[in-house]
């Protein structure tokens, strides 16, 4: 199947290619036997070099597992993923190990995905150390660089993530996942946790690091709105199928799916204060 | 039902290998019951002999094993040396006499720790609950041996109660009351020790359990509800407090036989503990195997009901080993 | 209209270890009338939830309403005992919390949980209770009613469980609901559901709401008036068609400002970066000289620093407390 790039027309590689992954979970159902749920169902795309792909669907649709699997957390049941020219899906554990440091996936709720025990500078400082490619005065350096390249100050290492505000702790999360000097982030609900104003923070720091850093971003979300701004690229997904896909601008203006309308439609607005409510 | 049988043949399984282990163990270990007549120079090497072919000391290790096997099956769970007797009898004598101290010790801990711990959560960080922890602590800190002495001591002086054993002298003439006294006043002391030593443990752990609690968000929603406080407290807040609380009790439960050796040895109490206690250093082979035994079955029926009574009371628990 | 409502000048603050203390709300004061829905927009930092906690008396322990008044119905709540408290919290004013998850107790029946709510506050017997329970979720779960009632809250999703918690509250028929980001851990759909139940509430019971999000959006079309709370301090209050399309004051402008409409989304304006209001609506200790906003403010004057503004009266109801307006 010959899966399009968008990325100004040019056919570039993409950095990530996502053909027919299949995730299967076994279950027992109430009748007592056993039942395969599908989480994903032959999904296939593609994320060019330093696009942000938005994956959007409602809680079921598979939207997270496709993070897992994407990020080798899980393994799919078939189906291959290709990252950077090589089929992680087919890799050795070994090899697959070395692939991982260029993904890096940044959680919804940044007080589960950092240790409550460790002070910042440790948080920092522990994927550093991982590598094991910097000397000790280094690593120290890289962990400073690192912070003000998020917008937190130095003065912050000493601190625990509880005494930080949601949008520094989240600000926090994308440091430790660039120390590892990704190509590759995949943001799972990672705004949705924080405060309106506080988003649009972080989307624009989000941006920005794309500026500079050249990373390529899937954003998965059911904020239809950030994923409008923010996206290159919208996939829909719905019970674990590619519904819809293209580029932001068509699925928006001339959604083809039901369930992409619904999406649409369900979208809480501000302009919303001149219509009357809605009814679903 | 599924998981209780399955839990219950896994205890099974226990109970066969830990009595394996306990053979080897004893029998492997130097040494018979016989050694001591041996250095009597008045007994006859031909009797020795004799003695220990009829207890089948010369036998191999798995034939002895099948043929105590053969015994428990037959209720005789093999013989004892020093009192020339199967062992059955004595065991469960012994047993029944620790089991009425321990069930007493555990009922009346337990129905002091609940209240106190409750009492202590509700009033977490004020004085009232720092002056608790204080006590507790150091309750926990002296050792059960002394406390136990200590208990002695005292009752030496002031002559309150019985200094030891489990009954009079004269317990078989008196009345059906008069016997159920002479027993209360036995067993105070003996009771009183294992209440003081476990009962700081529990404390704590009650306090800690109703506290975690006490600030969940669904008390608060409750309280938004307006829910009266005595509902709040037993209806609800007990009931999610209860699971660690249910372990713990799992854990009493299988401390029933063994927890109280220390207090049975210095109150002179005619428990289990005593009695394993001479077998071991008398090699009274059989004795100590049973003993072993009977300890672990009660220690693994702990676990068992422990898991039962929170499939029960959880019901997260409940719906999720039916999931898978 | 008489209101049913009437808060009065609440300063809340929390005393913190150490002796320090941190004021969450100030000179709070807004009226609240029967059928109404008041949407209070705030973010973390804001005070929104000691709003809501302050409302029944249910701060924690460390929490104390230094001055103000709470009238509800004539009385003033802040001077109710703890029995009357009681008696009001639940059957007259009902709160319903944010994270459903967390908000149900984990090991007791949906159904039964909102049999206790009514058993706790009437006095009828237990087959005229359950008959009422039964009725009260029939009315949010229609056909699946039932089987929600016997089901665990960890059997259920996050719409349902958010239903269950609506149940308790409106099973005495409360004349006010206060419901703290009842919305906040859903999916939009399910938001949409619930907020129509809200909306349906109000239209048949005539319940009156202060509905507590971070989402301004989830007003539009939905709440009657919108109070800006920031730094524990009304900033704007108003009509909610005038706020959310016109607001006023400099952080309610920011707020809607950095937000990404999507109708307004196109390839040009995609990926650029959206305005945003610089800095961190940490807590703010006190004592604090002059507006709260005014380190983040892009219309920051002179007076901002040496006095807090007072409310204006910009007409129409809309009051904003700025120096821009007067004050």
């Amino acid at each position: 199947m010959e899966v399009e790039t968008f990325h100004g027309g040019q056919n570039m590689q993409p950095l990530l290619k996502v053909e027919k992954v299949v995730k299967a979970y076994y279950a027992k159902n109430a009748a007592g036997s056993r039942e395969k749920l599908l989480a994903l169902d032959g999904v296939s795309f593609a994320v060019a070099q330093g696009d942000t792909l938005a994956v959007v669907g409602e809680s079921g649709s598979g939207k997270s597992t496709l993070g897992s699997c994407i990020s080798c957390l899980e393994i799919p049941t078939s189906g291959s993923i290709w990252f950077e020219g090589r089929d992680i899906v087919a890799l050795a554990e070994s090899e697959r190990r070395k692939v991982r440091p260029r993904i890096q996936l940044i959680f919804q709720d940044p007080s589960n995905s950092l240790n409550p025990r460790w002070s910042v500078e440790e948080i920092l400082l522990e994927p550093l150390t991982l590598q094991g490619k910097l000397k000790r005065e280094e690593t120290k350096q890289r962990a400073v660089d690192l912070m003000t390249q998020v917008g937190l100050s130095s003065d912050m290492f000493e601190r625990w993530p509880a005494q930080l505000s949601g949008g520094q702790r989240q600000r926090l999360a994308i440091a430790r996942a660039l120390a590892l000097e990704p190509k590759l982030l995949i943001l799972d609900e990672a705004l949705s946790a924080l405060d309106c104003s506080v988003q649009a923070q972080i989307a624009n720091l989000l941006m920005e690091l794309q500026r500079t850093l050249g990373m390529s971003y899937l954003f998965i979300t059911h904020d239809l709105a950030m994923a409008a701004h923010l996206a290159d690229e919208i996939v829909v997904l719905n019970r674990g199928r590619v519904v819809e896909q293209g580029p932001a601008e068509k699925i928006l203006r001339h959604p083809k799916e039901e369930i992409t309308r619904h999406l649409l439609a369900a979208m809480p607005s501000l302009n919303n204060a001149a219509r009357p409510p809605l009814e679903l | 039902m599924r998981f209780f049988l399955r839990r219950l043949s896994h205890a099974f399984l226990l109970l066969v290998g830990v009595s394996i282990l306990a053979f080897l163990f004893t029998t492997l270990a130097p040494g018979n019951y016989f050694d001591e007549m041996r250095l009597n120079p008045q007994i006859a090497p031909e009797t020795m002999a004799a003695l220990r072919a009829q207890y089948q000391l010369d036998r191999p290790l798995p034939v002895r094993y099948v043929s105590w096997m053969n015994s428990v099956l037959h209720g005789q769970m093999g013989f004892s040396f020093a009192y020339n007797s199967p062992v059955a009898p004595i065991l469960f004598v012994r047993a029944r006499n620790t089991l009425l101290l321990t069930i007493t010790a555990t009922l009346i801990a337990w129905g002091i720790a609940l209240p106190l711990g409750v009492w202590s959560a509700e009033r977490f960080g004020r004085l009232p609950d720092r002056l608790l922890s204080w006590a507790t602590a150091a309750l926990l800190v002296i050792p059960d041996l002394a406390l136990a002495l200590g208990l002695l001591v005292l009752t030496v002086r002031t002559g309150w109660f019985p200094t030891g054993s489990m009954t009079s002298l004269d317990f078989g003439s008196l009345s059906l009351g008069g016997k159920f006294r002479d027993l209360a006043l036995h067993m105070t002391l003996p009771v009183a020790a294992l209440v003081l030593s476990g009962l700081p443990l529990l404390i704590r752990h009650v306090r800690a359990a109703v506290a975690e609690v006490l600030d969940a968000p669904f008390m608060l929603a409750a309280r938004g509800h307006g829910i009266p406080r005595r509902t709040l407290l037993y209806r609800y807040a007990l009931r999610v407090a209860a699971n660690p609380l249910i372990s713990l009790f799992g854990f009493s439960i299988g401390a029933l036989l063994s927890g109280s050796l220390l207090v049975e040895v210095v109150m002179s109490w005619p428990g289990l503990g005593p009695l394993l206690l001479e077998s071991i250093l008398s090699r009274d082979l059989y004795v100590v195997i049973d003993g072993v035994l009977f300890s672990t079955m009660f220690l693994v029926s702990g676990n068992l009901i422990a898991d039962i009574l929170l499939y029960w009371a959880d019901p997260r628990i409940r719906t999720e080993s039916a999931a898978r | 209209m008489v209101p049913i409502l009437e808060v009065q000048d609440l300063d809340v603050s929390y005393s913190l270890p150490g002796g320090a203390s941190y004021t969450a709300l100030a000179g709070v004061s807004f009226q609240l009338v029967a059928g109404e829905i008041l949407g209070v927009l705030g973010e973390s930092g804001s005070g929104k939830s000691t709003l809501a906690a302050s409302l029944l008396k249910l701060l924690p322990s460390n929490g104390n309403i230094s001055k103000g008044s709470v009238f509800f119905e004539g009385k003033d709540l802040l001077c109710a005992s703890a029995g009357e408290l009681e008696r009001i919290r639940g059957k007259r004013i009902s709160l319903v919390y944010q994270e459903p998850s967390v908000a149900l107790h984990p090991a007791i029946r949906a159904g039964e949980q909102v049999f206790q709510v009514l058993a706790a506050h009437e006095s009828a017997g237990k087959n005229t209770l359950r008959q009422k329970t039964r009725q009260v979720l029939g009315s949010l779960f229609l056909e699946e009613a039932d089987r929600i009632s016997n089901s665990y809250p960890h059997q259920l999703s996050g719409g349902q469980r958010q239903r269950v918690l609506i149940a308790q509250a409106i099973a005495c028929g409360p004349s006010l609901l206060i419901a703290d980001e009842p919305t906040a851990s859903l999916d939009p759909t399910t938001q949409m559901e619930i907020l129509g139940v809200f909306r349906t509430l109000r239209d048949q019971l005539g319940l009156a709401m202060i509905f507590i999000t971070h989402n301004p959006a989830l007003l539009a079309g939905f709440a009657d008036r919108v109070l800006v709370l920031y730094g524990g301090r009304v900033a704007e209050l108003g009509p909610a068609r005038t706020v959310l399309s016109s607001p006023r004051h400099p952080y309610t402008q920011g707020l809607f400002q950095s937000m990404p409409q999507i109708l307004e989304s196109t390839d040009t304006k995609r990926k650029t970066k959206l305005p945003m209001i610089a800095g961190d609506s940490s807590a703010v200790p006190l004592p604090f000289e002059g507006c709260v906003f005014e380190p983040r403010c892009p219309d920051r004057m002179e007076d901002c620093r040496k006095r807090e503004p007072a409310l204006v009266n910009l007409g129409e109801s809309h009051t904003v407390s700025c120096f821009k307006y007067g004050g």
